[in-house]
């Protein structure tokens, strides 16, 4: 999909490179966009594209470039090479044209934590050139949507961390952003205030906004992106809707642990005859499988009733990243940490 | 959600033009005002360090330095309120820099305003705490027996002390935006801030000091600055301390906002 432009029997017809602004179906779309910081890559050729009204997840470990990536895109960065365009304009020659389009909600907290919730969106909306009335309105308009009414008027340091985030993302959207880059917004959330900032992201996304999503859980791009770009080192690796992608890496993994320890390698024998393709790994008194086929979890169960295995888990669960990660790269994803600092300091 | 939903204005596309930029000065000072009003003990803060340095410096110098602690009031406290406005300066540059650190200014540049208008909002609301400082200070001293040459005068001064602080104050944001840590930049400070303060006239007559002494004493801008609050607040020559201390702001801002907005560019790469 993404290399589509560059096969000499496609015939498109996209405006000339050097227009200011162009339409077409992206949102967001990079070619060749590169990052150095000194002799580090942090993002190395990607092209992306992302149209218009659907989110594009953005998926990879600590230090994989996803906050690099988002940075360039918002105008806080300049690239080394390449080029990026967001509701058709260059994010370097056309930045102050892209900042009216944008929103941000970064990995740190873009709030004042002496303000309360109502001051720090009601800011936004002065500096957007708005009226105090009209800031005033947007701002508990925006609090009543995020669930937030009745922190209003409480500094935001006493916020918990989802209502923090939440407060955040409001802020990000006091212009009514047509384009919206959230960087990692549930990073450290507990799985209640994850699936309630989900719930406001489908939300924007239902009224035409476009979001460019960074994340660290496969679930998290899964439940959100209509189309998701895994990176690694800088680069682009697998690319495709969640479907594609779920199909591609064995999207699921069926742990199965016997109640009784010893019934750990009948377990695993039985598996290996019913379904040769499947490569069992047994690690602290379990069995993991990735399976990518319905059909593999009702087989097992009636095979197991029969022969009468009791077990203490079944349980069918989408691949963690770091399972996504080894079927990509065969490496694990802890190896990534160390870039991840190199990366801050070179900022 | 609601039945009358509130339209943001039309974003306009393209570089905020003046009028705007002033707008959006204002509504960044606006935030820092708020703060105050959240963290009132920050005046209090900022106040101890002036009342104790006048009433140490009057009670416990002032004999020796001017045979009556009276007469020596009526010396210092313009040097003070000279050394006291340079010293504020300073949480200009510290206050950036922790905003710089903690990702608000990531929002700030990832919207449509001007560049300048985070760093000029907050140097704009810093003058506040300055007038503050000046009223306190000015305060205690009439409380202590000072005699005010005149309310205009004294109306003249804070102005000039704000002019000066405005230009000065990039100083700080220059060291706020290119320190890593605030305190870095409260050392850069100190080691500036106290040498300069002390080689100048603002608590002693610079005719007593060695030759080389008088030679940088005369020239720096804290005695300028010194001499033009003590005439405006308390007695001895206007005119050319104020002319010298307009030439020293002019001078330091021409050199420092330049190179501080430079520096503010670089931090984005």
């Amino acid at each position: 999909m993404r290399h589509g432009n560059q096969n000499p029997c496609t015939v498109r017809t996209l405006p000339k490179e050097d227009d200011v602004s162009h339409s077409t179906d992206y949102a967001i779309e990079t070619e060749g966009i590169t990052k150095h910081f000194g002799d580090l890559v942090a993002v190395d050729h990607i092209d992306l594209n992302a149209r218009a009204g659907t989110v594009l997840g953005v998926l990879g470990p600590n230090g994989a470039g996803k906050t690099t990536m988002v940075r360039m895109l918002a105008t806080l960065s300049q690239p080394t090479a390449g080029t990026g365009r967001v509701g058709g304009y260059d994010i370097v020659r056309n930045a102050p044209e892209v900042r009216s389009l944008i929103g941000l909600t970064g990995q740190f907290a873009g709030i004042d934590e002496l303000l309360t919730g109502e001051e720090n969106l009601r800011f936004i909306g002065r500096l957007l050139g708005m009226p105090t009335r009209d800031a005033k309105a947007r701002s508990r308009e925006l609090l009543a949507q995020f669930n937030l009414a009745d922190a209003a008027d409480k500094p935001a340091k006493a916020y918990s961390g989802g209502m923090r985030r939440r407060l955040d993302l409001a802020a990000s959207l006091v212009g009514r952003p047509k384009i919206l880059f959230l960087d990692e917004p549930t990073t450290g959330l507990d799985p209640r205030a994850r699936g309630e900032l989900w719930g406001l992201v489908r939300g924007l996304v239902a009224d035409g906004t476009t979001v460019l999503l960074t994340t660290q859980y496969l679930e998290e791009a899964d439940q959100l992106a209509h189309e998701i770009a895994v990176i690694d080192h800088g680069r682009v690796i697998a690319t495709g809707t969640p479907t594609q992608l779920k199909a591609k890496i064995g999207g699921q993994t069926l742990r199965i642990q016997p109640e009784d320890h010893g019934q750990l390698d009948a377990l695993r024998d039985l598996v290996a005859e019913r379904f040769p393709d499947l490569d069992p790994m047994v690690e602290a008194g379990a069995i993991t499988i990735g399976v990518n086929d319905d059909g593999v979890m009702p087989t097992l169960a009636a095979d197991l009733r029969d022969r009468g295995i009791a077990l203490t888990e079944f349980h069918l669960g989408l691949s963690s990243l770091d399972e996504v990660f080894l079927t990509l790269t065969g490496r694990r994803t802890e190896e990534e940490t160390a870039d991840d600092e190199n990366e801050e300091e070179a900022k | 959600m609601t039945a009358a939903t509130i339209e943001a204005p039309a974003p306009s596309l393209g570089r905020p033009g003046l009028g705007a930029t002033v707008s959006q000065t204002l509504s960044m000072a606006w935030r820092q005002m708020v703060r105050i009003k959240h963290n009132p003990f920050e005046l209090v803060d900022l106040s101890l360090s002036p009342i104790m340095f006048l009433l140490l410096f009057v009670y416990v110098f002032g004999g020796q330095m001017a045979g009556s602690t009276s007469d020596y009031l009526q010396y210092v406290l313009g040097g003070l309120i000279a050394q006291n406005a340079i010293f504020l300066t300073m949480y200009t540059g510290t206050g950036i820099n922790a905003d710089l650190r903690k990702g608000v200014y990531d929002r700030f540049r990832s919207l449509p305003i001007a560049r300048s208008a985070p760093l000029a909002g907050k140097i704009f609301a810093d003058m506040f705490k300055q007038v503050w400082s000046v009223v306190i200070m000015v305060g205690l001293g009439l409380l202590m027996g000072f005699e005010l040459r005149s309310v205009g005068y004294a109306l003249l001064a804070t102005l000039v002390l704000v002019v000066f602080a405005l230009a000065i104050s990039w100083i700080s944001v220059l060291m706020g935006v290119v320190a890593d840590s605030e305190e870095k930049v409260q050392i850069y400070a100190f080691v500036i801030i106290m040498p300069l303060t002390f080689t100048s006239s603002a608590f002693v007559d610079i005719n007593t000091m060695p030759g080389f002494m008088q030679a940088w004493a005369k020239v720096n801008p804290v005695t300028h600055l010194a001499d033009a609050m003590r005439g405006l607040l308390s007695y001895g020559p206007i005119g050319e301390p104020l002319m010298w201390t307009f030439v020293w702001a002019v001078v330091i801002f021409a050199v420092t906002a330049p190179l501080a907005m430079r520096a503010y560019r670089r931090k984005m790469v």
